[in-house]
């Protein structure tokens, strides 16, 4: 691919993007509003030499993708929420058996069957693991179609240095919308050797890829200690956010994905009429950027921080444990699939800086 | 002196952890024998199930992988498709590949997925302590069926070997028993056809393999062998139920 401009949709840059980063197998099920996403890849990968397969249900296509990840290979799926939450238990078992692979929510309104509008509910199981057991996903938010294709790349890689399934967590409006991008590079990331691969024991000792730590000590809590110690490594190495108008702020807006662009519009509003707004824009979700939040919160400049989502308040979560009650934290949202408005917002800033 | 027999490399010498009876210690050295003898160890990944044979890893030195409980065949559809030269073996039970896996197995067998599925039926749960499988017999006691299986509550067993030869995708289906020597020999028989027919490129092949269970039946090893002769093979009827090994196929 050349480095011009292309039009493309989310769901589909994506796609190239997982393409350009060495992803050759993709399993996955349909589910509105992803549905570019595995009709995309049925086209692509054949293209390119890789494999794509309609999984019979979500629970197949995440053991899919384990049994891919298990060869060593760059492998994906995607989904939207209900589907994610059948997911569960696969990544749960893949981060305890410690093996590489991407999984992207398209995410709509829950709970249950919901809708099939934009949403930001499923902040909670992206960040929290999400399945059974002690665990984390790296989570990274993409928050236009250009990013959808560029984070790919990183997904990859740090699957691939962490050993562990990562999350990107994007949303309806980002998979369905058209926009202007440049398509990224493959990475330059050195990254480790796969040793631990199962190919076949020619030449080498037979390998076991697996998540039971039955002996009751020490086993499976030696196990979790060493996952722990990745993911201390991951809150020192990963962590990645944007701000914006932050320099002279007053106000601290947090939010993430599509909210973060209606933040921006709601800031560049609130300072039309004085109001030093500026944004804190968490791109990877977990590892959370709390240090940043953490120390905008001891300024004194600082009057207080607004979080917006487009759920009830989870994020929110997140940011009152970085802000440790130093300063007052706001929150506004809409839940069930709508979006707030930009005039929503900045009614909401000049609120909160009364 | 010429040797006639001799235990199997592939299979480790180590104490085994099934009880005394169990039909896996037997059906591990069948699969240990053969990947010898077709010279596969080099190539071949199996996947193990959530079960008593989880630890299969333990006993067979080839490459492994855990699967979630029921997610075998799937875990083998992506090793497989990722890595088509190698050989796919997915060891499972019956809750695994008939109760929670039900629809993995199904698909699988559908899309005629190149690998062998070692489908391992002694009517019951093994490792949770005995409770109902999706073939445990009618009237048949465990430990969630205390006055025998009811088939109007419960339904009847599942005969897996009958339903999947139903579909298009499978190249070779056999139902087999180990209750016996002469079974025994022809369990062997069944399951080389089966790693060949993989090897060919022929696609989907499954052998059900009739075991036992001394513990959570409640009956001694020597009589829970009597138990599959005079229970199962009734309902289970051994045989050959799919073969398209001699026909040629185009994939």
């Amino acid at each position: 691919m050349s480095k011009s401009r292309v039009l493309m949709r989310g769901n589909e840059a994506m796609c190239e993007g997982a393409i350009i980063a060495g992803c050759r197998l993709y399993f996955g099920y349909p589910i509105t509003p992803q549905n570019e996403v595995p009709a995309y890849m049925s086209a692509r990968m054949p293209e390119v030499g890789g494999v794509f397969l309609q999984a019979e249900s979500e629970l197949a296509a995440i053991n899919m993708v384990w049994g891919a990840s298990c060869a060593g290979k760059r492998v994906m799926t995607s989904s939207s929420s209900p589907g994610i939450s059948l997911m569960q238990e696969g990544i749960s078992y893949l981060a305890g058996a410690e093996l590489p692979a991407v999984i992207v929510n398209v995410m709509r309104g829950g709970p249950g069957l919901g809708n099939i509008a934009p949403s930001q509910s499923d902040y909670f199981q992206a960040t929290r693991g999400g399945g059974h057991g002690d665990y984390f996903c790296p989570v990274l938010a993409p928050s236009s179609v250009e990013e959808m294709a560029h984070f790919m790349i990183d997904a990859f890689d740090i699957a691939d240095i962490y050993r562990t399934p990562v999350i990107v967590l994007t949303d309806g409006v980002l998979g369905q919308m058209t926009e202007p991008l440049v398509l990224p590079e493959p990475s330059k990331r050195e990254l480790p050797p796969k040793d631990w691969i199962l190919d076949g024991a020619d030449g080498r000792p037979a390998r076991k890829i697996m998540s039971l730590r039955l002996n009751p000590q020490p086993a499976l809590e030696e196990h979790n200690l060493h996952l722990k110690k990745k993911y201390e490594e991951m809150r020192k190495n990963e962590v990645r956010y944007d701000t914006f108008m932050i320099d002279d702020a007053e106000v601290v807006l947090v939010a993430f994905g599509l909210c973060s662009r209606i933040a921006k519009a709601a800031i560049k509003m609130a300072r039309d009429e004085g109001i030093p707004a500026g944004l804190v824009r968490p791109i990877s979700l977990w590892p959370f950027p709390e240090k940043i939040i953490s120390e905008l919160s001891s300024l004194d400049r600082i009057r207080c921080f607004l979080d917006v989502e487009m759920n009830f308040g989870q994020m929110i979560q997140d940011v009152k444990l970085a802000v440790n009650g130093r300063k007052d934290v706001h929150f506004y949202g809409r839940t069930g699939g709508m979006i707030p408005e930009e005039t929503e917002v900045f009614r909401m800033i000049k609120e909160v800086y009364k | 002196m010429k040797v006639v027999y001799k235990r199997p490399s592939v299979l480790k010498e180590v104490k085994m952890h099934y009880c005394p009876g169990c039909g896996h210690g037997i059906v591990h050295k069948i699969i240990s024998e053969l990947i010898e003898e077709l010279s596969i160890r080099e190539k071949t990944i199996i996947i193990s199930p959530v079960g008593c044979s989880v630890l299969i890893y333990d006993y067979i030195d080839c490459d492994a992988t855990e699967s979630a409980h029921g997610r075998a065949q799937a875990v083998a559809t992506g090793l497989k498709r990722a890595m088509p030269d190698r050989i796919v073996i997915s060891y499972q039970g019956d809750g695994d590949l008939a109760a929670i896996g039900m629809a993995e197995t199904i698909h699988a067998a559908n899309r005629g997925e190149n690998f062998t599925v070692i489908f391992i039926n002694n009517a019951i749960y093994g490792m949770t302590g005995g409770q109902m499988a999706p073939t445990t017999i009618v009237g048949q006691r465990t430990k969630t069926t205390p006055t025998g299986r009811d088939p109007y509550h419960a339904g009847r067993p599942v005969r897996m070997c009958e339903l999947l030869s139903q579909l298009d995708g499978p190249a070779y289906i056999e139902r087999v028993s180990i209750h016996d020597v002469k079974n025994i020999i022809r369990t062997k028989k069944a399951i080389r056809k089966a790693l060949k027919c993989q090897i060919d490129g022929l696609g989907y092949s499954f052998v059900e393999v009739l075991s036992t269970c001394p513990t959570n039946w409640g009956i001694d090893p020597v009589n829970s062998m009597k138990w599959v002769e005079e229970n199962m093979l009734s309902y289970y009827p051994l045989g050959v139920f799919k073969d398209r090994t001699k026909v040629e196929v185009v994939r």
